[in-house]
């Protein structure tokens, strides 16, 4: 028999993701991935002067604001062909590498942990045993008895005070729920450090970006921190040096506890390294320029076809024809205007057109993109496969502590095939976060090493040429590889599309009906339980799952409604 | 004692950025004391978990559907906030519920919580207020400044706030 499943909203994430699925014999057979708000962000920039759209494109997320304003001035200096200060391109970096380990952290702990850890569990645990098996994972100096003590009392005063539903579908007691007490509570102490972590990293986005939740320090051309080490106001070896101890103290958080973590319940629960492959063919971009026109990085990027390393294509700079001229956009299934087949971005169209839930026809509003026409996963194990490939030393070494660690655990040998799974994705995105801890520290080095130089140039002006102008600007951000996409004609913009990284596995159905990264990964992944479907959120979430700038638009009319009283 | 206004909202969408909207005017219409801290959230979730442990008082100025007409102002405090975080009436809460429940589990949550809200009109893709929303920016900002009072910090209308 075959039950029709369907989860909305799949909560946990930001913005509105509904998913459907038919479950027979207790597997997934049939899913659709739906996008509940419509996007039309891109309209508002129509006109405008390209150098205040990354203002509004970071309003575009309430996760991601600074992924979207430097993917933003990325494509408006792609379209100049203009140059950006070195000083500026570290700085930048430095902003975008602390925003994703700050973001996989969150992910892991926050947003994603309590689908395999039970809170109620932690409850029970022994203390001693906890600290024990801890420190025989790791040297963190606070894996102490006191401090799972102290952590278990604090989660049962919270679960007595009868709070823990707010935890949205944290679904305590489901069968699938497999760790043993001392692991829960290990997990759910970390749980409560890494917030303070978490805060940590956050701060080198603040003291960098000016300001935070929304950085103002962008501009396009370079960045608005003006070098002045003598100076107060601007950024000052005080200042640089609070950045690197912040960079340092979340660094060891990174390698001795959310690595670990990942690691420990990744092998105890192996069984899932079987599930929510969906597609293989991974799409990452390169990240972290070196240079002024980033034709270097300290990150690879580019494209494996069927999981197949050896096939891997290398996207080598800013301005690679590989990634502009292979990127399109499908609505067929999508509540927009279509018949005209996948377009690419710069032709892209935004009209609206809702049908309703159509099964065979349009059912999402997000829109579906290919690469050269072909599905494409993106994320942290789409990045760390194409680093593998393009032969990355840091991403060897830690992919290979990781599936040494997890293999330990596990008491069984783990391959890199195991990454292509909803567990791999967590595996990937850990693995990702201590690169990008030994690649900040580097950023740093080479920002307080060129400045020493005397080279305190941090903006270079833009000019707009007459008549019209293309560019593109990529980002390869927490949840994967993000574009902008901008025509600009007489200085003003006259079209401008954001693909972001939630499209590329969100999106529904694609022109010739191919299902996408969510809906195929999806895929006889086990369901015990069509009314509490934990498994099925459990591979959601291990994409990282943000609608929020996939889609926009909110009604919540068709809610309860609660009582209120009129002031 | 510290407090916190913070603004939410989308301010791509018309009205739904009308908590941002009206803690810039708040910003612009009264000099506030250096414990009273102002913060544009946008639609941001963790990034916000910072700012708000720092807060003894908690003051959240956001979009709201009732049902209600357009620009009917609301005020939720005490036992209603948690009421108003588990159904889904504002499309914020969905982050800042798990924002407050976090932050109780780690001990940092605010004394005190309270929504100022405003019912939209517009919620299309666009910049600024619908005209009639725009015109009720003056009563929100004074229904923040009279939450302000009720903390100790009295806003005299237009003028500077003094200390309690």
């Amino acid at each position: 028999m075959t039950t029709r499943i369907t989860v909305d909203p799949v909560t946990r994430i930001e913005g509105h993701l509904r998913v459907d699925c038919e479950v027979d014999g207790g597997k997934v057979t049939k899913a659709w991935s739906s996008g509940q708000m419509w996007r039309g962000i891109e309209l508002i920039l129509q006109g405008r002067d390209p150098r205040d759209a990354w203002v509004f494109t970071q309003r575009i997320c309430g996760v991601c604001t600074t992924v979207h304003a430097v993917a933003s001035v990325r494509a408006v200096e792609n379209a100049l062909k203009l140059e950006v200060p070195l000083n500026a391109q570290y700085i930048r970096n430095l902003i975008i590498g602390a925003h994703s380990v700050h973001d996989h952290i969150v992910h892991f702990y926050h947003l994603s942990a309590l689908d395999w850890v039970d809170i109620v569990s932690a409850l029970k645990a022994d203390p001693k045993k906890a600290a024990t098996l801890a420190q025989s994972l790791s040297d963190w100096h606070l894996n102490s008895v006191q401090e799972f003590t102290q952590a278990q009392q604090r989660l049962a005063a919270f679960v007595e005070s009868g709070q823990l539903g707010v935890f949205g579908s944290g679904y305590w007691g489901h069968p699938a729920m497999k760790l043993p007490p001392e692991v829960n509570l290990l997990a759910a102490t970390h749980y409560l450090q890494a917030l303070d972590y978490q805060r940590r990293i956050n701060k080198v986005v603040a003291i960098l970006g000016a300001k935070t939740p929304h950085i103002q320090n962008l501009a396009v051309g370079g960045v608005a921190n003006p070098i002045n080490l003598d100076s107060q106001s601007t950024l000052t070896l005080e200042k640089l040096y609070a950045v690197k101890t912040l960079i340092d103290e979340v660094g060891d958080f990174v390698r001795q506890v959310y690595f670990v973590d990942v690691a420990a319940i990744g092998a105890l629960y192996a069984d899932w390294t079987a599930f929510g492959k969906g597609v293989t063919n991974y799409l990452s971009v390169p990240d972290l320029p070196l240079d002024g026109k980033g034709s270097k990085f300290a990150l690879p990027g580019g494209y494996i076809e069927n999981g197949d390393l050896a096939s891997f294509k290398p996207i080598s700079s800013f301005q690679d024809p590989y990634f502009e001229n292979g990127v399109k956009e499908s609505v067929k299934h999508s509540w927009y205007v279509g018949g005209k087949g996948a377009l690419h971005p710069y032709d892209g169209e935004t009209n609206p057109h809702y049908t309703d839930f159509q099964d065979d026809g349009k059912y999402s509003w997000v829109k579906s993109p290919t690469f050269n026409d072909q599905r494409a996963q993106v994320g942290p194990l789409a990045n760390v496969l194409c680093m593998l490939a393009a032969g990355h030393e840091p991403t060897k070494r830690y992919a290979k502590l990781m599936l040494d660690t997890v293999s330990a655990v596990a008491g069984t040998p783990v391959g890199i095939g195991a990454l292509h799974s909803t567990i791999g994705r967590h595996a990937a995105r850990a693995i990702r976060g201590a690169v990008l801890y030994e690649a900040l520290a580097e950023q740093w080095k080479l920002l307080v090493e060129n400045i020493s130089k005397g080279d305190f140039t941090t903006f270079n002006r833009p000019t707009f040429p007459k008549g019209e102008i293309r560019g593109f600007g990529t980002h390869e951000a927490p949840r994967g590889v993000l574009s902008h996409w901008t025509v600009i004609r007489d200085g003003k913009i006259a079209n401008y599309q954001a693909v972001v990284p939630t499209t590329w596995n969100a999106g529904p159905r694609d022109e010739s009906d191919r299902i996408g990264p969510y809906e195929a990964a999806l895929l006889d992944n086990p369901v015990a339980d069509p009314e509490k479907p934990l498994e099925v959120i459990r591979t959601l979430h291990s994409f990282d799952p943000c609608l929020a700038c996939a889609v926009h638009m909110v009604d919540t009319e068709n809610q309860e409604i609660i009582r209120v009283t009129a002031v | 004692m510290s407090i916190l206004v913070l603004g939410l909202g989308n301010i791509l969408l018309h009205d739904e950025g009308v908590g941002v909207h009206a803690v810039e005017a708040l910003q612009q219409r009264h000099r506030l004391p250096p414990e009273v801290s102002v913060v544009d959230g946008g639609t941001c979730g963790m990034d916000l978990l910072e700012i708000i442990a720092a807060a003894r008082h908690l003051i959240v100025v956001d979009a709201v559907k009732t049902g209600a007409a357009p620009g009917t102002l609301v005020r939720l405090a005490g036992d209603q906030v948690p009421a108003f975080f588990r159904t889904r009436i504002s499309p914020h809460q969905l982050g800042l519920s798990e924002l407050l429940a976090t932050l109780t589990l780690h001990g940092e949550a605010p004394d005190t919580v309270t929504v100022i809200g405003c019912v939209p009109s517009d919620l299309t893709t666009g910049l600024g207020l619908s005209p009639g929303i725009a015109t009720r920016l003056d009563d929100i900002v004074s229904v923040v400044a009279a939450e302000l009072g009720r903390l100790g910090i009295p806003v005299t209308a237009g003028g500077w706030a003094v200390l309690g």
